[in-house]
């Protein structure tokens, strides 16, 4: 097993390096190809701006070695940022581009239904699908969320979802991807659990 | 739905705990370590640190006290106390801090404000704002409550949002310290005044003291100290209270 944190200088990775270090797994956090490369399991995570970010993995030439471990079939997880990250397109600052692995789009809450903006704190999810990942975990497990965008699949990817003044995917899963648009490393029992999943499976 | 927040705070002075503590058969009581791991297992939703170390060299190992920390629970994890300008954001949250709350800085150089959402995004910095009463308004007191800014504290609470605040940690320094509840009045100034999540801080006693200010302020969290040091208030006994009141809370 090879677990690897994705570096491309967005967010704070170490906090999600020290949930696995915490659950007896050791997880390399790295930038560099050859890595990703070598991986049994990569790690998107990120806090920050869209457009910021797929400039930064361009630059860093990380786009094409994380297509190719998705498309090779390595475990990969995706969160809240690096959840987006894999759609077509986010309309944060104009339109932009994602890596576009997963078909759909990402979109902000709409200011006019939502009186607070980023959503904020700990929310419970409906699980539409049982997924591996979350083995141990009850529906309507609460969450801790942070962001303003979310994602809207094209395809029927959505295992559980989350309401929040709109309904949206909280999860999706295809194939070796599995992506959450909340912090699971700061979600307690509830998210360490899905990480170990994640691993274990 | 979006849970009601309950945020245990501790004051650290020298690396260690100041206020009074009475958990029993907790080891080294006063240990941050050890109180930050009992919260996080009794579903504290956040948890908030509040450095009031004197001395600038002191401060040096706050960081690694919130490294350590961060090490351990899997909480999101505030830390305030003496941060004055981008090197000491960035610092705490290099040492594993999710978010960082900044008071005095602010009010003396509200462009901080600015200059940290941009660099660190709005969601990992809280403006903390210690308002007292004074004739028919509200008015922000800097330095640990010392001096009188003379800034109106709801002006004060909007300028912040506008700044790109992410949240705002709101203590009322009339019910600081006295467990006579919140103050309902300036929280709900407040709430009202900005779009950003409020976090109501000062005179919290007991779990009705938290069902008034949620169900009257409409505030996003309650932040408490000293109440849940002692077992018969802690967390989880609290939240169940909130979930009977109909008050949507993570247990």
């Amino acid at each position: 097993m090879n677990i690897v944190i994705i570096d491309y200088g967005m967010g704070n990775l170490k906090n999600v390096q020290n949930a696995f270090n915490y659950l007896g797994f050791d997880a390399k956090i790295t930038g560099d190809y050859g890595d990703i490369g070598h991986a049994s399991h990569l790690i998107l995570p990120g806090v920050g701006g869209f457009k910021d970010a797929m400039l930064t993995l361009k630059q860093k030439g990380l786009v094409e070695p994380i297509k190719a471990a998705i498309s090779g079939g390595k475990h990969f997880l995706g969160i809240c940022l690096g959840m987006q990250l894999l759609f077509e397109t986010s309309e944060e600052f104009g339109q932009s581009e994602g890596l576009a692995v997963l078909k759909g789009k990402v979109v902000k809450f709409n200011e006019d239904n939502t009186p607070l903006i980023p959503h904020i704190g700990w929310n419970d999810i409906e699980i539409l699908k049982q997924a591996s990942e979350f083995n141990g975990i009850k529906n309507n497990a609460f969450f801790y969320f942070l962001h303003s965008y979310y994602c809207v699949p094209d395809e029927d990817i959505t295992v559980a979802t989350c309401s929040y003044y709109e309904r949206f995917a909280a999860c999706v899963k295809k194939n070796n991807i599995f992506a959450c648009q909340f912090h699971p490393e700061k979600s307690h029992i509830g998210g360490l659990t899905l990480l170990k999943n994640f691993i274990n499976n | 739905m979006l849970a009601k927040r309950i945020i245990p705070c501790l004051d650290i002075k020298n690396n260690e705990v100041v206020k009074g503590i009475h958990f029993e058969g907790l080891r080294g009581a006063g240990d941050p370590l050890e109180l930050a791991k009992r919260y996080n297992d009794e579903l504290a939703d956040e948890l908030m640190f509040l450095d009031i170390t004197a001395s600038h060299e002191k401060r040096k190992t706050i960081l690694e006290l919130v490294k350590k920390i961060s090490e351990n629970i899997f909480i999101p994890f505030s830390v305030g106390g003496g941060v004055s300008d981008l090197e000491d954001i960035r610092n705490l949250l290099n040492s594993g801090a999710d978010k960082v709350s900044i008071n005095t800085a602010a009010v003396l150089n509200p462009g901080l404000i600015d200059s940290a959402a941009k660099k660190f995004g709005s969601s990992t910095i809280v403006i903390a704002i210690d308002a007292k009463k004074l004739g028919e308004g509200y008015i922000v007191f800097t330095h640990g409550g010392r001096n009188n800014s003379g800034i109106d504290a709801i002006n004060w609470a909007k300028e912040v949002y506008n700044r790109g605040a992410g949240e705002i940690l709101l203590t009322s320094m009339d019910r600081d310290g006295t467990k006579n509840g919140y103050e309902i009045n300036l929280t709900s100034l407040v709430v009202r005044s900005v779009k950003i999540p409020v976090i109501a801080s000062g005179g919290a006693r007991n779990a009705e003291d938290m069902e008034e200010v949620f169900v009257k302020t409409g505030v996003s969290a309650a932040l408490a100290a000293s109440i849940f040091h002692y077992e018969e208030t802690g967390i989880i006994p609290i939240k169940r209270y909130l979930k009977s009141k109909g008050i949507n809370v993570r247990l």
